[in-house]
Protein backbone atom coordinates (compact mmCIF):
# COMPACT_ATOMS: atom_id res chain seq x y z
CA UNK A 1 0.00 0.00 0.00
CA UNK A 2 0.96 3.64 -0.21
CA UNK A 3 1.76 6.54 2.12
CA UNK A 4 -0.43 9.63 2.23
CA UNK A 5 1.09 13.07 2.83
CA UNK A 6 -1.22 15.89 3.85
CA UNK A 7 -0.21 19.09 2.04
CA UNK A 8 0.47 22.35 3.86
CA UNK A 9 -0.74 25.37 1.89
CA UNK A 10 -2.86 28.52 2.05
CA UNK A 11 -5.12 27.65 -0.93
CA UNK A 12 -2.83 29.61 -3.24
CA UNK A 13 0.71 28.48 -2.49
CA UNK A 14 2.06 25.03 -1.66
CA UNK A 15 4.35 25.38 1.38
CA UNK A 16 7.77 23.74 1.25
CA UNK A 17 6.84 21.81 4.42
CA UNK A 18 4.93 19.55 2.02
CA UNK A 19 7.99 18.64 -0.07
CA UNK A 20 9.96 17.92 3.10
CA UNK A 21 7.20 15.72 4.49
CA UNK A 22 6.99 13.90 1.14
CA UNK A 23 10.73 13.33 1.38
CA UNK A 24 10.27 11.71 4.82
CA UNK A 25 7.38 9.65 3.40
CA UNK A 26 9.55 8.43 0.51
CA UNK A 27 11.89 6.86 3.08
CA UNK A 28 9.09 4.51 4.13
CA UNK A 29 9.59 2.81 0.77
CA UNK A 30 5.97 2.80 -0.44
CA UNK A 31 4.49 4.99 -3.20
CA UNK A 32 3.69 8.51 -1.99
CA UNK A 33 0.35 10.23 -2.58
CA UNK A 34 -0.37 13.83 -1.54
CA UNK A 35 -3.73 15.07 -0.33
CA UNK A 36 -4.50 18.72 -1.00
CA UNK A 37 -7.48 19.64 1.16
CA UNK A 38 -8.59 23.22 0.74
CA UNK A 39 -10.97 25.56 -1.02
CA UNK A 40 -10.40 26.75 -4.57
CA UNK A 41 -6.97 25.21 -4.27
CA UNK A 42 -6.44 23.91 -7.82
CA UNK A 43 -3.17 25.81 -8.17
CA UNK A 44 -1.86 24.09 -5.06
CA UNK A 45 -2.73 20.66 -6.47
CA UNK A 46 -0.97 21.58 -9.71
CA UNK A 47 2.14 22.58 -7.75
CA UNK A 48 1.97 19.37 -5.70
CA UNK A 49 1.78 17.35 -8.95
CA UNK A 50 5.25 18.63 -9.84
CA UNK A 51 6.85 17.33 -6.61
CA UNK A 52 9.46 14.66 -7.31
CA UNK A 53 8.73 11.11 -6.18
CA UNK A 54 4.98 11.59 -5.80
CA UNK A 55 2.68 9.17 -7.66
CA UNK A 56 -0.71 10.72 -7.22
CA UNK A 57 -2.38 13.89 -5.97
CA UNK A 58 -5.77 13.80 -4.30
CA UNK A 59 -7.68 17.04 -4.17
CA UNK A 60 -10.60 17.67 -1.83
CA UNK A 61 -11.92 21.10 -2.69
CA UNK A 62 -14.68 22.33 -0.39
CA UNK A 63 -15.34 25.31 1.82
CA UNK A 64 -15.06 23.17 4.96
CA UNK A 65 -11.34 22.72 4.26
CA UNK A 66 -10.56 26.37 3.51
CA UNK A 67 -8.75 26.83 6.85
CA UNK A 68 -7.96 23.18 7.56
CA UNK A 69 -10.23 23.20 10.60
CA UNK A 70 -9.54 20.00 12.56
CA UNK A 71 -12.99 18.37 12.63
CA UNK A 72 -13.70 18.23 8.88
CA UNK A 73 -10.03 17.39 8.19
CA UNK A 74 -10.32 14.41 10.53
CA UNK A 75 -13.38 13.11 8.68
CA UNK A 76 -11.74 13.47 5.29
CA UNK A 77 -8.45 11.80 6.25
CA UNK A 78 -10.05 8.99 8.25
CA UNK A 79 -12.25 8.30 5.22
CA UNK A 80 -9.17 7.91 3.01
CA UNK A 81 -7.18 5.91 5.57
CA UNK A 82 -8.25 2.39 4.45
CA UNK A 83 -6.14 2.86 1.31
CA UNK A 84 -2.94 3.71 3.18
CA UNK A 85 -0.34 2.15 5.46
CA UNK A 86 1.00 5.46 6.66
CA UNK A 87 -0.32 9.00 6.92
CA UNK A 88 2.11 11.87 7.39
CA UNK A 89 1.66 15.57 8.00
CA UNK A 90 4.18 18.32 8.70
CA UNK A 91 4.36 19.32 12.37
CA UNK A 92 2.92 22.76 11.64
CA UNK A 93 0.13 24.17 13.77
CA UNK A 94 -2.26 22.66 11.19
CA UNK A 95 -0.71 19.19 11.28
CA UNK A 96 -0.49 19.24 15.06
CA UNK A 97 -4.14 20.21 15.21
CA UNK A 98 -5.81 17.57 13.00
CA UNK A 99 -3.40 14.60 13.05
CA UNK A 100 -3.94 13.36 16.62
CA UNK A 101 -7.69 13.26 15.86
CA UNK A 102 -6.95 10.98 12.93
CA UNK A 103 -4.73 8.73 15.07
CA UNK A 104 -7.35 8.48 17.81
CA UNK A 105 -10.08 7.62 15.32
CA UNK A 106 -7.88 4.90 13.82
CA UNK A 107 -6.98 3.73 17.34
CA UNK A 108 -3.24 3.97 16.72
CA UNK A 109 -0.58 5.92 18.61
CA UNK A 110 0.78 8.98 16.79
CA UNK A 111 4.52 9.39 16.38
CA UNK A 112 5.08 13.15 16.79
CA UNK A 113 7.73 15.30 15.10
CA UNK A 114 10.01 12.64 13.64
CA UNK A 115 13.60 13.68 12.92
CA UNK A 116 14.62 10.55 11.02
CA UNK A 117 13.22 7.34 9.54
CA UNK A 118 15.27 4.34 10.71
CA UNK A 119 13.02 1.79 9.02
CA UNK A 120 9.38 1.83 7.87
CA UNK A 121 8.20 1.38 11.48
CA UNK A 122 11.04 2.91 13.50
CA UNK A 123 11.66 6.62 13.94
CA UNK A 124 13.76 9.09 15.89
CA UNK A 125 12.05 11.94 17.66
CA UNK A 126 13.04 14.62 20.19
CA UNK A 127 11.78 14.56 23.79
CA UNK A 128 12.46 16.89 26.73
CA UNK A 129 12.95 19.94 24.50
CA UNK A 130 15.37 18.03 22.31
CA UNK A 131 17.69 17.19 25.21
CA UNK A 132 17.11 13.52 24.49
CA UNK A 133 16.35 11.67 21.28
CA UNK A 134 14.01 8.72 21.42
CA UNK A 135 14.09 5.87 18.91
CA UNK A 136 10.58 4.38 18.80
CA UNK A 137 9.03 1.51 16.95
CA UNK A 138 5.37 1.85 16.03
CA UNK A 139 3.14 -1.23 16.35
CA UNK A 140 1.91 -3.19 13.33
CA UNK A 141 -0.95 -1.41 11.61
CA UNK A 142 -1.32 2.09 10.28
CA UNK A 143 1.31 4.68 11.05
CA UNK A 144 0.25 8.22 11.87
CA UNK A 145 3.22 10.54 11.86
CA UNK A 146 4.02 14.23 12.08
CA UNK A 147 7.30 15.36 10.62
CA UNK A 148 9.76 17.97 11.88
CA UNK A 149 10.38 19.51 8.48
CA UNK A 150 13.73 21.09 9.34
CA UNK A 151 15.14 17.55 9.59
CA UNK A 152 14.31 16.55 5.99
CA UNK A 153 15.47 17.96 2.65
CA UNK A 154 13.05 18.01 -0.27
CA UNK A 155 13.84 15.43 -2.96
CA UNK A 156 15.51 16.75 -6.10
CA UNK A 157 13.94 16.80 -9.51
CA UNK A 158 10.42 17.26 -10.79
CA UNK A 159 7.44 14.99 -11.17
CA UNK A 160 4.16 15.02 -13.04
CA UNK A 161 1.64 13.17 -10.93
CA UNK A 162 -2.00 12.85 -11.99
CA UNK A 163 -4.57 14.78 -9.94
CA UNK A 164 -7.68 12.96 -8.79
CA UNK A 165 -10.74 14.46 -7.12
CA UNK A 166 -11.99 13.00 -3.87
CA UNK A 167 -15.44 13.62 -2.50
CA UNK A 168 -15.67 15.80 0.59
CA UNK A 169 -17.60 14.24 3.48
CA UNK A 170 -20.24 16.44 5.08
CA UNK A 171 -18.87 18.97 7.58
CA UNK A 172 -19.63 17.63 11.10
CA UNK A 173 -20.94 21.13 11.85
CA UNK A 174 -19.58 21.41 15.39
CA UNK A 175 -16.91 24.02 14.69
CA UNK A 176 -16.64 27.02 12.46
CA UNK A 177 -13.99 29.41 11.30
CA UNK A 178 -14.62 32.99 12.39
CA UNK A 179 -11.59 35.11 11.55
CA UNK A 180 -7.86 35.25 11.14
CA UNK A 181 -5.31 37.89 11.97
CA UNK A 182 -2.17 37.05 10.05
CA UNK A 183 1.17 38.80 10.47
CA UNK A 184 2.04 40.20 7.06
CA UNK A 185 5.63 40.54 6.10
CA UNK A 186 7.71 40.92 2.98
CA UNK A 187 10.44 38.91 4.64
CA UNK A 188 11.01 35.18 4.16
CA UNK A 189 9.07 32.75 6.35
CA UNK A 190 10.70 31.98 9.65
CA UNK A 191 10.76 28.21 9.17
CA UNK A 192 12.24 28.26 5.67
CA UNK A 193 14.54 31.31 5.74
CA UNK A 194 18.29 30.82 5.17
CA UNK A 195 19.09 33.44 7.81
CA UNK A 196 17.12 34.17 10.98
CA UNK A 197 17.78 37.05 13.36
CA UNK A 198 15.97 36.79 16.67
CA UNK A 199 15.56 39.22 19.53
CA UNK A 200 14.90 38.59 23.20
CA UNK A 201 14.02 40.47 26.34
CA UNK A 202 17.26 42.41 25.91
CA UNK A 203 15.59 44.39 23.09
CA UNK A 204 13.45 46.11 25.75
CA UNK A 205 10.60 47.15 23.42
CA UNK A 206 8.83 46.41 20.16
CA UNK A 207 10.19 49.70 18.80
CA UNK A 208 13.71 48.42 19.21
CA UNK A 209 13.01 45.43 16.96
CA UNK A 210 13.40 47.96 14.11
CA UNK A 211 17.12 47.73 14.79
CA UNK A 212 16.98 44.05 13.90
CA UNK A 213 14.70 44.69 10.92
CA UNK A 214 17.37 46.81 9.29
CA UNK A 215 19.82 43.92 9.47
CA UNK A 216 17.16 41.44 8.38
CA UNK A 217 16.46 43.54 5.29
CA UNK A 218 20.12 43.61 4.31
CA UNK A 219 20.57 39.87 4.78
CA UNK A 220 17.12 38.79 3.49
CA UNK A 221 16.60 37.23 6.89
CA UNK A 222 13.45 36.32 8.77
CA UNK A 223 12.77 37.78 12.20
CA UNK A 224 12.26 35.60 15.25
CA UNK A 225 12.01 36.09 19.00
CA UNK A 226 12.25 34.43 22.38
CA UNK A 227 9.18 33.70 24.44
CA UNK A 228 10.05 36.58 26.76
CA UNK A 229 9.93 39.04 23.82
CA UNK A 230 6.55 37.66 22.70
CA UNK A 231 5.08 37.61 26.21
CA UNK A 232 6.15 41.22 26.68
CA UNK A 233 4.25 42.13 23.52
CA UNK A 234 7.32 43.29 21.54
CA UNK A 235 6.37 41.07 18.59
CA UNK A 236 3.46 38.75 17.60
CA UNK A 237 3.21 35.17 18.89
CA UNK A 238 4.16 33.64 15.55
CA UNK A 239 7.72 34.97 15.98
CA UNK A 240 8.41 32.60 18.89
CA UNK A 241 11.25 30.16 18.33
CA UNK A 242 11.59 27.23 20.72
CA UNK A 243 10.31 24.05 22.28
CA UNK A 244 6.77 25.33 22.22
CA UNK A 245 7.07 27.73 19.29
CA UNK A 246 8.66 27.28 15.87
CA UNK A 247 11.64 25.10 15.15
CA UNK A 248 14.15 26.59 12.73
CA UNK A 249 17.42 25.32 11.27
CA UNK A 250 18.74 28.05 8.98
CA UNK A 251 22.27 28.44 7.62
CA UNK A 252 22.75 31.30 10.08
CA UNK A 253 20.90 32.11 13.31
CA UNK A 254 21.73 35.37 15.05
CA UNK A 255 20.48 35.59 18.65
CA UNK A 256 20.40 39.12 20.03
CA UNK A 257 19.67 39.83 23.71
CA UNK A 258 18.59 36.21 24.25
CA UNK A 259 19.97 34.31 27.25
CA UNK A 260 19.69 30.82 25.76
CA UNK A 261 17.17 28.98 27.97
CA UNK A 262 16.78 25.27 27.11
CA UNK A 263 13.31 25.98 25.74
CA UNK A 264 14.74 28.51 23.29
CA UNK A 265 17.70 26.33 22.29
CA UNK A 266 15.25 23.53 21.45
CA UNK A 267 14.02 25.62 18.55
CA UNK A 268 17.32 26.71 17.00
CA UNK A 269 20.24 24.53 18.02
CA UNK A 270 20.25 22.63 14.75
CA UNK A 271 21.09 25.82 12.84
CA UNK A 272 24.26 25.44 10.79
CA UNK A 273 25.99 28.51 12.22
CA UNK A 274 24.93 30.35 15.38
CA UNK A 275 26.02 33.87 16.27
CA UNK A 276 25.08 35.50 19.57
CA UNK A 277 25.22 39.07 20.82
CA UNK A 278 24.72 39.44 24.55
CA UNK A 279 26.17 41.78 27.14
CA UNK A 280 26.50 39.00 29.71
CA UNK A 281 29.51 36.83 28.95
CA UNK A 282 28.05 34.08 31.15
CA UNK A 283 24.85 33.81 29.08
CA UNK A 284 24.23 30.13 28.19
CA UNK A 285 23.70 31.04 24.54
CA UNK A 286 27.49 31.41 24.25
CA UNK A 287 27.94 27.71 25.08
CA UNK A 288 26.44 26.77 21.73
CA UNK A 289 27.31 29.81 19.61
CA UNK A 290 29.95 29.50 16.90
CA UNK A 291 30.57 33.24 17.11
CA UNK A 292 29.92 35.18 20.28
CA UNK A 293 30.08 38.92 20.74
CA UNK A 294 29.92 40.15 24.33
CA UNK A 295 28.54 43.63 23.85
CA UNK A 296 25.63 45.98 24.42
CA UNK A 297 23.31 45.23 21.55
CA UNK A 298 22.31 48.90 21.25
CA UNK A 299 25.87 49.62 20.26
CA UNK A 300 26.69 46.39 18.42
CA UNK A 301 23.64 46.21 16.15
CA UNK A 302 24.03 49.70 14.63
CA UNK A 303 27.73 48.93 14.15
CA UNK A 304 26.88 45.68 12.45
CA UNK A 305 24.47 47.51 10.17
CA UNK A 306 27.14 50.07 9.26
CA UNK A 307 29.65 47.37 8.49
CA UNK A 308 27.17 45.56 6.26
CA UNK A 309 26.40 48.80 4.45
CA UNK A 310 30.11 49.44 3.98
CA UNK A 311 30.47 46.00 2.42
CA UNK A 312 27.64 46.70 0.00
CA UNK A 313 24.81 44.66 1.59
CA UNK B 1 -21.25 23.61 33.96
CA UNK B 2 -18.37 21.47 35.18
CA UNK B 3 -14.86 22.03 33.83
CA UNK B 4 -12.43 19.13 33.77
CA UNK B 5 -8.70 19.93 33.89
CA UNK B 6 -6.20 17.11 33.33
CA UNK B 7 -2.81 17.83 34.96
CA UNK B 8 0.45 15.97 34.41
CA UNK B 9 3.39 15.55 36.76
CA UNK B 10 6.58 16.24 34.81
CA UNK B 11 10.19 17.18 35.39
CA UNK B 12 10.42 20.85 36.37
CA UNK B 13 10.95 23.10 33.35
CA UNK B 14 14.12 24.59 34.84
CA UNK B 15 15.93 21.27 34.90
CA UNK B 16 18.04 20.00 32.05
CA UNK B 17 17.56 16.25 31.79
CA UNK B 18 20.37 13.72 31.63
CA UNK B 19 20.14 10.68 29.43
CA UNK B 20 20.84 7.43 31.29
CA UNK B 21 24.05 5.60 30.44
CA UNK B 22 22.16 2.45 29.46
CA UNK B 23 20.05 4.40 26.93
CA UNK B 24 16.74 3.28 28.47
CA UNK B 25 15.49 6.78 29.18
CA UNK B 26 16.32 9.92 31.13
CA UNK B 27 17.33 10.06 34.76
CA UNK B 28 14.36 11.14 36.86
CA UNK B 29 15.70 10.09 40.26
CA UNK B 30 16.00 12.95 42.74
CA UNK B 31 14.99 15.65 40.29
CA UNK B 32 12.38 18.27 41.00
CA UNK B 33 8.98 17.41 39.56
CA UNK B 34 6.21 19.96 38.98
CA UNK B 35 2.90 20.42 37.25
CA UNK B 36 3.35 20.70 33.48
CA UNK B 37 3.43 24.51 32.92
CA UNK B 38 0.72 24.42 30.24
CA UNK B 39 -1.55 22.60 32.71
CA UNK B 40 -1.11 25.38 35.25
CA UNK B 41 -2.44 27.72 32.59
CA UNK B 42 -5.36 25.32 32.09
CA UNK B 43 -6.17 25.26 35.80
CA UNK B 44 -6.00 29.06 35.93
CA UNK B 45 -8.39 29.43 33.00
CA UNK B 46 -10.89 27.03 34.56
CA UNK B 47 -10.77 28.93 37.85
CA UNK B 48 -11.39 32.20 36.04
CA UNK B 49 -14.46 30.68 34.39
CA UNK B 50 -15.76 29.63 37.79
CA UNK B 51 -15.03 33.06 39.27
CA UNK B 52 -16.94 34.71 36.41
CA UNK B 53 -19.89 32.41 37.11
CA UNK B 54 -19.48 30.44 33.88
CA UNK B 55 -18.44 27.23 35.62
CA UNK B 56 -19.81 25.62 38.75
CA UNK B 57 -17.08 23.14 39.56
CA UNK B 58 -13.45 22.57 38.54
CA UNK B 59 -12.22 18.98 38.66
CA UNK B 60 -8.49 18.21 38.39
CA UNK B 61 -7.55 14.78 37.01
CA UNK B 62 -4.11 13.24 36.89
CA UNK B 63 -3.05 9.96 35.38
CA UNK B 64 0.27 8.80 36.77
CA UNK B 65 2.03 7.35 39.80
CA UNK B 66 0.84 7.85 43.39
CA UNK B 67 3.09 10.93 43.54
CA UNK B 68 0.87 12.59 40.93
CA UNK B 69 -1.41 13.23 43.88
CA UNK B 70 0.91 16.17 44.68
CA UNK B 71 0.16 17.60 41.27
CA UNK B 72 -3.56 17.35 41.97
CA UNK B 73 -2.99 19.00 45.38
CA UNK B 74 -1.28 21.88 43.58
CA UNK B 75 -4.37 22.30 41.40
CA UNK B 76 -6.61 22.12 44.49
CA UNK B 77 -4.42 24.70 46.24
CA UNK B 78 -4.81 27.01 43.25
CA UNK B 79 -8.57 26.61 43.73
CA UNK B 80 -9.87 23.48 41.98
CA UNK B 81 -12.75 21.83 43.86
CA UNK B 82 -11.84 18.15 43.81
CA UNK B 83 -9.49 15.66 42.23
CA UNK B 84 -9.38 12.30 40.52
CA UNK B 85 -6.13 10.33 40.53
CA UNK B 86 -5.93 7.48 38.04
CA UNK B 87 -2.97 5.43 39.21
CA UNK B 88 -0.70 4.07 36.52
CA UNK B 89 3.02 3.36 36.68
CA UNK B 90 5.46 4.05 33.87
CA UNK B 91 4.74 5.85 30.61
CA UNK B 92 1.10 6.22 29.72
CA UNK B 93 0.78 7.25 26.09
CA UNK B 94 -1.46 10.12 24.97
CA UNK B 95 -4.00 7.74 23.38
CA UNK B 96 -4.44 5.77 26.62
CA UNK B 97 -4.72 9.02 28.60
CA UNK B 98 -7.34 10.24 26.14
CA UNK B 99 -9.32 6.99 26.55
CA UNK B 100 -9.28 7.30 30.34
CA UNK B 101 -10.33 10.96 30.11
CA UNK B 102 -13.11 10.02 27.72
CA UNK B 103 -14.51 7.57 30.28
CA UNK B 104 -14.26 10.23 33.00
CA UNK B 105 -16.09 12.71 30.74
CA UNK B 106 -18.87 10.20 30.23
CA UNK B 107 -19.26 9.94 34.00
CA UNK B 108 -18.80 13.58 34.97
CA UNK B 109 -20.36 15.21 31.89
CA UNK B 110 -18.26 18.40 31.88
CA UNK B 111 -19.15 21.20 29.47
CA UNK B 112 -15.52 21.92 28.82
CA UNK B 113 -12.19 20.12 29.17
CA UNK B 114 -9.13 22.38 29.30
CA UNK B 115 -5.73 20.74 28.82
CA UNK B 116 -2.18 21.96 28.23
CA UNK B 117 -1.22 21.93 24.55
CA UNK B 118 1.77 19.72 25.23
CA UNK B 119 3.61 18.13 28.13
CA UNK B 120 7.20 19.31 28.36
CA UNK B 121 8.51 15.76 28.89
CA UNK B 122 7.36 13.78 25.84
CA UNK B 123 6.49 16.92 23.80
CA UNK B 124 3.76 14.91 22.03
CA UNK B 125 1.05 17.57 21.66
CA UNK B 126 -1.70 14.96 21.17
CA UNK B 127 -3.89 14.30 24.21
CA UNK B 128 -6.46 17.09 23.88
CA UNK B 129 -6.99 16.47 20.18
CA UNK B 130 -7.32 12.70 20.74
CA UNK B 131 -9.82 13.20 23.53
CA UNK B 132 -11.90 15.53 21.37
CA UNK B 133 -11.93 12.99 18.52
CA UNK B 134 -12.89 10.08 20.77
CA UNK B 135 -15.78 12.09 22.21
CA UNK B 136 -16.78 13.53 18.84
CA UNK B 137 -16.36 17.02 20.30
CA UNK B 138 -14.84 20.07 18.63
CA UNK B 139 -11.46 21.41 19.74
CA UNK B 140 -9.80 24.77 20.14
CA UNK B 141 -6.08 24.04 20.37
CA UNK B 142 -3.25 26.45 21.27
CA UNK B 143 -5.71 28.87 22.89
CA UNK B 144 -4.65 32.49 23.25
CA UNK B 145 -8.03 33.74 24.45
CA UNK B 146 -11.41 32.10 25.07
CA UNK B 147 -14.88 33.52 25.38
CA UNK B 148 -17.82 31.51 26.56
CA UNK B 149 -21.43 32.09 25.60
CA UNK B 150 -24.51 29.93 26.25
CA UNK B 151 -24.02 27.00 23.93
CA UNK B 152 -20.72 27.88 22.30
CA UNK B 153 -17.17 28.92 22.97
CA UNK B 154 -15.03 31.18 20.84
CA UNK B 155 -11.34 30.31 20.87
CA UNK B 156 -8.60 32.54 19.53
CA UNK B 157 -5.72 30.23 18.58
CA UNK B 158 -1.99 30.78 18.14
CA UNK B 159 -1.18 29.48 14.64
CA UNK B 160 1.93 29.58 12.47
CA UNK B 161 0.79 32.68 10.61
CA UNK B 162 -0.66 34.63 13.54
CA UNK B 163 -4.00 34.23 15.27
CA UNK B 164 -7.17 32.40 14.22
CA UNK B 165 -10.58 32.45 15.86
CA UNK B 166 -12.94 29.48 15.74
CA UNK B 167 -16.35 29.01 17.27
CA UNK B 168 -17.13 25.64 18.81
CA UNK B 169 -20.36 24.07 19.99
CA UNK B 170 -20.29 22.93 23.61
CA UNK B 171 -19.22 20.55 25.00
CA UNK B 172 -15.71 21.16 23.69
CA UNK B 173 -12.01 20.62 24.33
CA UNK B 174 -9.57 23.52 24.67
CA UNK B 175 -5.77 23.26 24.84
CA UNK B 176 -3.77 26.15 26.28
CA UNK B 177 -0.93 28.15 24.80
CA UNK B 178 1.47 30.34 26.77
CA UNK B 179 -0.32 33.65 26.37
CA UNK B 180 -3.78 32.54 27.61
CA UNK B 181 -3.16 33.80 31.15
CA UNK B 182 -0.61 34.00 33.92
CA UNK B 183 -1.34 31.29 36.48
CA UNK B 184 -1.77 32.37 40.09
CA UNK B 185 0.34 31.13 42.98
CA UNK B 186 -1.41 29.18 45.69
CA UNK B 187 -1.68 31.16 48.93
CA UNK B 188 -0.79 29.52 52.22
CA UNK B 189 -4.41 29.39 53.48
CA UNK B 190 -5.43 27.81 50.17
CA UNK B 191 -2.66 25.23 50.44
CA UNK B 192 -4.05 24.31 53.87
CA UNK B 193 -7.61 24.18 52.56
CA UNK B 194 -6.54 21.99 49.68
CA UNK B 195 -5.48 19.26 52.09
CA UNK B 196 -9.12 18.70 52.99
CA UNK B 197 -10.45 18.62 49.44
CA UNK B 198 -11.38 15.14 48.19
CA UNK B 199 -9.29 13.14 45.72
CA UNK B 200 -10.86 9.95 44.35
CA UNK B 201 -8.42 7.16 43.53
CA UNK B 202 -8.97 5.02 40.46
CA UNK B 203 -7.11 2.74 38.09
CA UNK B 204 -7.20 2.49 34.29
CA UNK B 205 -9.02 -0.85 34.74
CA UNK B 206 -11.89 1.01 36.47
CA UNK B 207 -12.41 2.69 33.11
CA UNK B 208 -11.77 -0.47 31.09
CA UNK B 209 -8.67 1.03 29.51
CA UNK B 210 -5.47 -0.90 28.84
CA UNK B 211 -2.71 1.62 29.56
CA UNK B 212 0.15 -0.54 28.27
CA UNK B 213 2.34 1.49 25.89
CA UNK B 214 1.99 0.57 22.23
CA UNK B 215 5.05 2.38 20.97
CA UNK B 216 8.22 0.49 21.73
CA UNK B 217 11.10 2.65 22.91
CA UNK B 218 14.21 1.09 21.40
CA UNK B 219 16.61 3.56 22.96
CA UNK B 220 17.04 7.08 24.24
CA UNK B 221 20.24 8.88 23.31
CA UNK B 222 21.86 12.27 23.67
CA UNK B 223 21.45 14.72 20.83
CA UNK B 224 24.57 15.73 18.89
CA UNK B 225 26.54 18.17 21.02
CA UNK B 226 27.41 21.67 19.88
CA UNK B 227 30.57 23.26 21.12
CA UNK B 228 31.17 26.86 22.03
CA UNK B 229 33.03 28.55 19.20
CA UNK B 230 35.07 31.71 19.33
CA UNK B 231 34.46 35.13 20.84
CA UNK B 232 34.84 38.11 18.55
CA UNK B 233 35.67 41.60 19.78
CA UNK B 234 33.64 43.87 17.54
CA UNK B 235 30.56 43.84 15.33
CA UNK B 236 32.82 44.36 12.31
CA UNK B 237 34.81 41.27 13.21
CA UNK B 238 31.56 39.31 13.54
CA UNK B 239 30.49 40.37 10.05
CA UNK B 240 33.93 39.45 8.71
CA UNK B 241 33.78 35.96 10.26
CA UNK B 242 30.25 35.32 9.00
CA UNK B 243 31.24 36.41 5.51
CA UNK B 244 34.77 35.10 5.08
CA UNK B 245 35.11 32.21 7.53
CA UNK B 246 31.62 30.69 7.77
CA UNK B 247 30.48 31.92 4.36
CA UNK B 248 26.87 32.27 5.46
CA UNK B 249 26.20 35.89 4.46
C1 LIG C 1 6.40 25.76 29.28
C2 LIG C 1 7.43 26.71 28.79
C3 LIG C 1 7.64 26.83 27.44
C4 LIG C 1 8.58 27.71 26.94
N1 LIG C 1 8.76 27.79 25.59
C5 LIG C 1 9.67 28.66 25.10
C6 LIG C 1 9.91 28.76 23.69
O1 LIG C 1 9.31 28.05 22.88
N2 LIG C 1 10.82 29.67 23.26
C7 LIG C 1 11.53 30.49 24.13
O2 LIG C 1 12.33 31.32 23.66
N3 LIG C 1 11.33 30.40 25.46
C8 LIG C 1 10.40 29.51 25.96
N4 LIG C 1 10.20 29.46 27.30
C9 LIG C 1 10.81 30.51 28.16
C10 LIG C 1 12.27 30.27 28.53
O3 LIG C 1 12.34 29.45 29.66
C11 LIG C 1 12.94 31.63 28.84
O4 LIG C 1 12.24 32.27 29.88
C12 LIG C 1 12.99 32.59 27.65
O5 LIG C 1 13.51 31.93 26.51
C13 LIG C 1 13.86 33.79 27.99
O6 LIG C 1 13.83 34.72 26.95
P1 LIG C 1 15.05 35.76 26.77
O7 LIG C 1 16.29 35.00 26.54
O8 LIG C 1 14.64 36.73 25.74
O9 LIG C 1 15.03 36.53 28.16
P2 LIG C 1 16.08 36.49 29.35
O10 LIG C 1 16.34 35.13 29.82
O11 LIG C 1 15.61 37.51 30.31
O12 LIG C 1 17.42 37.00 28.67
C14 LIG C 1 17.63 38.29 28.19
C15 LIG C 1 19.09 38.37 27.78
O13 LIG C 1 19.33 39.62 27.18
C16 LIG C 1 20.60 40.06 27.58
N5 LIG C 1 20.61 41.52 27.46
C17 LIG C 1 19.85 42.42 28.14
N6 LIG C 1 20.12 43.67 27.74
C18 LIG C 1 21.05 43.58 26.78
C19 LIG C 1 21.75 44.54 25.99
N7 LIG C 1 21.52 45.85 26.09
N8 LIG C 1 22.67 44.09 25.10
C20 LIG C 1 22.94 42.76 24.97
N9 LIG C 1 22.31 41.83 25.71
C21 LIG C 1 21.39 42.22 26.60
C22 LIG C 1 20.77 39.59 29.00
O14 LIG C 1 22.13 39.48 29.34
C23 LIG C 1 20.06 38.23 28.94
O15 LIG C 1 20.99 37.19 28.66
C24 LIG C 1 9.30 28.53 27.82
C25 LIG C 1 9.12 28.40 29.19
C26 LIG C 1 8.19 27.50 29.67
C27 LIG C 1 8.01 27.37 31.15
Amino acid sequence: MASLVIAEHDNAVLKDATAKTASAAAQLGAPVHVLVAGYQCGAVAAAAARLPGVEKILIADAQAFARMIAEPMEQLIVGLAPGYDAILAPATTNGKNYMPRVAAKLDVPQVSEILAVESPDTFRRPIYAGNAIQTVQAPAGKKVITVRTTAFKPLEGAGSAPVENVAAPADPGISKFVSEELSRSERPELTSAKIVISGGRGLQSGENFHLLEKIADKLHAALGASRAAVDAGFVPNDYQVGQTGKVVAPELYIAVGISGAIQHLAGMKDSKVIAAINKDEEAPIFQIADYGLVADLFKAIPEMEQELTRLGY
Amino acid sequence: MKVLVPVKRVIDFNIKVKVKGDQTGVDLSNVKMSMNPFDEIAVEEALRLREKGNATEVIAVSIGPQAAQETIRTALAMGADRGILVKAEGDVEPLAVAKILKAICEEEKPGLVILGKQAIDDDSNQTGQMLAALLGWPQGTFAHKIELSDAAISVEREIDGGLQTVELKLPAVVTTDLRLNEPRYASLPNIMKAKKKPIAEKTPADYHVDATPRLKVIKVTEPPKRRAGVKVKTAAELVDKLKNEAGVI
